[in-house]
């Protein structure tokens, strides 16, 4: 019999029954929850008369709404501030034992506060009413979004109905040049297989360029699995999950460290497991990416320029093309450096940690931001994250040069809070998403690493940071 | 949740691949803390001219006159015609709360992506998949005839068009089961509790970790 994948090893250990048709209960260690998918499965519960069924699985905290002003008091939109005043009070009435309101130096974007705090394990299977929860899927666990109706259903039973996904293996190899990051390559894997090209898969990511990331660089590329179509991505446990998840505040301690540690030290796929599917990068061969279009699979590399759908031959791929062209008033064959932007926006549950602030700050140093752009924006993704860029002074270094310096949250991302685009503007942003309308109506995402978008804050346009 | 069977409804179409959620329902209305109401945002950006926000007054809103289901003769529409990838990204389930408050029951694709599938049969929605070629073939007939309807019987699995062509999709049978009988999927999990509980009893021993 063939060896298990690591998502094999995952599912297996969280079964609790299957029906005769493969459908399964699976049992959930982890419910990270925010204010905005929230509240309709709250409600559910109170309707029923149905209580949660393990609070301190729960670790919740407002992220997409909350506002980035630095020193913020209240939050001026009556309608976002409801929806964060529900998510306390739900808490609150609940008596959730890990809730990080607006205030808590811990609360940050459920993503990234939730690896930070080890509050997400290697081996566990964790979820939240968010696409981004593939991001957990780094330290070797099984993570994935959904909807609220399952976020109601996990806080009443701790359990999904879920069928097993297909197995696909991303195996890159080699390693990458200097000014190519972890987002670069996952950007270079969904232009590779698609926006849909994981679709009804679970992902691993494998190979030695994969190995040789830190946490954090694993992160931004679970994070975007979703991107791929594949609701879960994952990395197998090494030496850098473990020392990553040593001493944070929910890990265990002591003996228990130890058991822990060596179950987790199972957590790979075997040597002779079988996966559905294997695709094979050449990380050499990855350069800095940018997104031209509206979907995060329309990506070329810095060097390249605007694609020109009359070169496509699919019919529905072409009116795709063009209907992106249109909406991002691009000319195909326009080198990518060619397009000038009017903000920056570097944050976000893929790019918001420490590393990503540390590589941006590195390019930055004692440059100035172009006159031309309208705004140059650093969101944290944790008040901790903050915090420890403050302590290694990035801040200073980012406000020197022109960026205005954040409080932590989901912020232009999604522009569900202040910061947004206008019409028609272009952003040079290290989020996840270029859908039309993301970051404001009208405006104009692309994706590019952190270290890209701060070279483009300084050019005005996209520039190639490997020669900048 | 509102059972699902046989729904004999006018069929409207939207043709582009990879429909993101964030289309569906813009961002602005996920502030909403209820459930319903999403019906009028639905394709917000493309359905009007201005900008719209939550718990505005859409009736008085310029409709966007390209937009094709502005169009009179999709007025009414219970079933959704759509490409590749329909549902990719966030997995907010106002997009199916929206689609179904707006009066669609069913929407056919080539495919979907998984999670909001997933969350269509947690409100009485059948998202089905048939092949391109039938959906290429469905696409121009519901162009060329005004006031096209489709009979999708969920029991028989079959989608059947005016001239009784039926075509057969594959539904999971617990899904179909569920959406048929309206059921609330917690408390069938909840009949399971006692193998929960067991479950877990062995997993604190197993691996205490996980449940600090």
């Amino acid at each position: 019999m063939a060896g298990k994948t690591l998502y094999d090893k995952l599912w297996d250990a969280h079964v609790v029954r299957t029906e005769a048709d493969g459908t399964a209960l699976l049992y959930i260690d982890r419910h990270l929850v925010h204010e905005v998918t929230s509240p309709q499965a709250f409600e559910g519960l109170r309707l029923t008369g149905r209580q949660p069924w393990r609070r301190n699985s729960i670790v919740a905290m407002p992220d997409h709404n909350t506002p980035t002003d630095p020193g913020f008091t209240r939050i001026d939109d009556p309608v976002s501030r409801t929806q964060v005043e529900t998510l306390d009070a739900n808490a609150r009435e609940l008596d959730l034992p890990s809730y990080f309101p607006i205030g808590d130096l811990r609360r940050g974007i459920v993503h990234v506060a939730g690896p930070e705090q080890g509050a997400t394990l290697p081996g566990m299977t964790v979820v939240c009413g968010d696409s981004h929860t593939a991001t957990h899927g780094a330290l070797g666990a099984l993570a994935f979004g959904v909807g609220t109706s399952e976020v109601e259903h996990v806080m009443a039973t701790q359990c999904l109905i879920q069928k097993k996904s297909k197995t696909l293996l991303i195996r890159v190899d080699g390693a990458v040049g200097p000014g190519v990051t972890a987002k670069d390559i996952i950007l270079a894997i969904i232009g590779h297989i698609g926006t849909a090209g994981g679709t009804g898969y679970a992902i691993e990511f494998g190979g030695s360029a994969i190995q040789a990331l830190s946490m954090e660089g694993r992160l931004t590329v679970c994070n975007m699995a979703i991107e791929a179509g594949a609701r879960a991505g994952m990395v197998a446990v090494d030496d850098t999950t473990i020392a990553y998840v040593k001493d944070r505040p929910f890990a265990p301690k002591d003996e228990l460290w130890e058991r822990a540690v060596a179950a987790w030290r199972e957590l790979h796929s075997d040597p002779d497991a079988v996966f559905d599917r294997v695709v094979t990068l050449d990380a050499a061969a990855i350069k800095p990416q940018v997104t031209w279009g509206t979907s995060p699979e329309m990506v070329v590399a810095v060097d390249q320029a605007v694609p020109d759908p009359a070169q496509e031959a699919d019919a529905t791929k072409r009116a795709g093309m063009e209907r992106a062209l249109q909406y991002m008033g691009l000319q195909p064959n326009t080198p990518m450096t060619a397009i000038m932007l009017d903000r920056v926006f570097i944050g976000s549950c893929t790019n918001g940690r420490i590393e990503d602030l540390r590589a941006a700050a590195a390019v930055i140093q004692g440059r100035k931001v172009a006159s031309s752009l309208k705004q140059a924006l650093v969101v944290p993704g944790s008040g901790l994250v903050k915090q420890q860029a403050e302590a290694e002074g990035l801040d200073q270094v980012f406000t020197a040069a022109g960026f205005e310096w954040r409080e932590p949250g989901c912020s232009m991302c999604l522009a569900m809070n202040a910061d947004r685009l206008l019409p028609g503007e272009h952003c040079a942003a290290t989020s996840n998403r270029n859908f039309e309308g993301r970051q404001g109506q009208g405006g104009r995402t692309h994706l590019v690493s952190p270290a890209m978008a701060a070279a483009a804050a300084l050019a005005g346009h996209f520039v190639d940071v490997r020669t900048f | 949740m509102k059972p699902f069977t046989r729904l004999d409804g006018l069929v409207a179409m939207v043709d582009r691949a990879n429909i993101d959620t964030d289309a569906i329902i813009p961002k602005q209305f996920l502030k909403s803390i209820k459930r319903s109401g999403f019906g009028p945002n639905l394709f917000d950006e493309w359905r009007y001219l201005d900008h719209g926000e939550p718990d505005q007054d859409c009736s008085g809103r310029p409709l966007n006159p390209d937009f094709i289901l502005n169009q009179p003769r999709y007025q009414g529409a219970s079933i959704l015609l759509a490409r590749e990838n329909f549902g990719c990204g966030s997995s907010r389930e106002h997009a199916v709360w929206a689609l179904e408050n707006f009066g669609i029951r069913c929407v056919i694709a080539p495919s979907f992506a998984d999670i909001f599938f997933n969350n269509c049969f947690k409100n009485g929605v059948l998202p089905l998949c048939l092949p391109v070629e039938t959906m290429d073939r469905l696409f121009a007939a519901v162009e060329g005839t005004p006031g096209y309807r489709l009979v999708v019987d969920l029991p028989a699995q079959t989608v059947t068009t005016p001239d009784g062509t039926a075509f057969a999709f594959e539904v999971d049978q617990s899904r179909k089961q569920c959406l048929i009988n309206g059921w609330d999927d917690i408390g069938l999990t909840l009949r399971h509790a006692e193998e929960i509980r067991s479950y877990e009893a062995q997993r604190r021993v197993a691996a205490p970790w996980l449940f600090a």
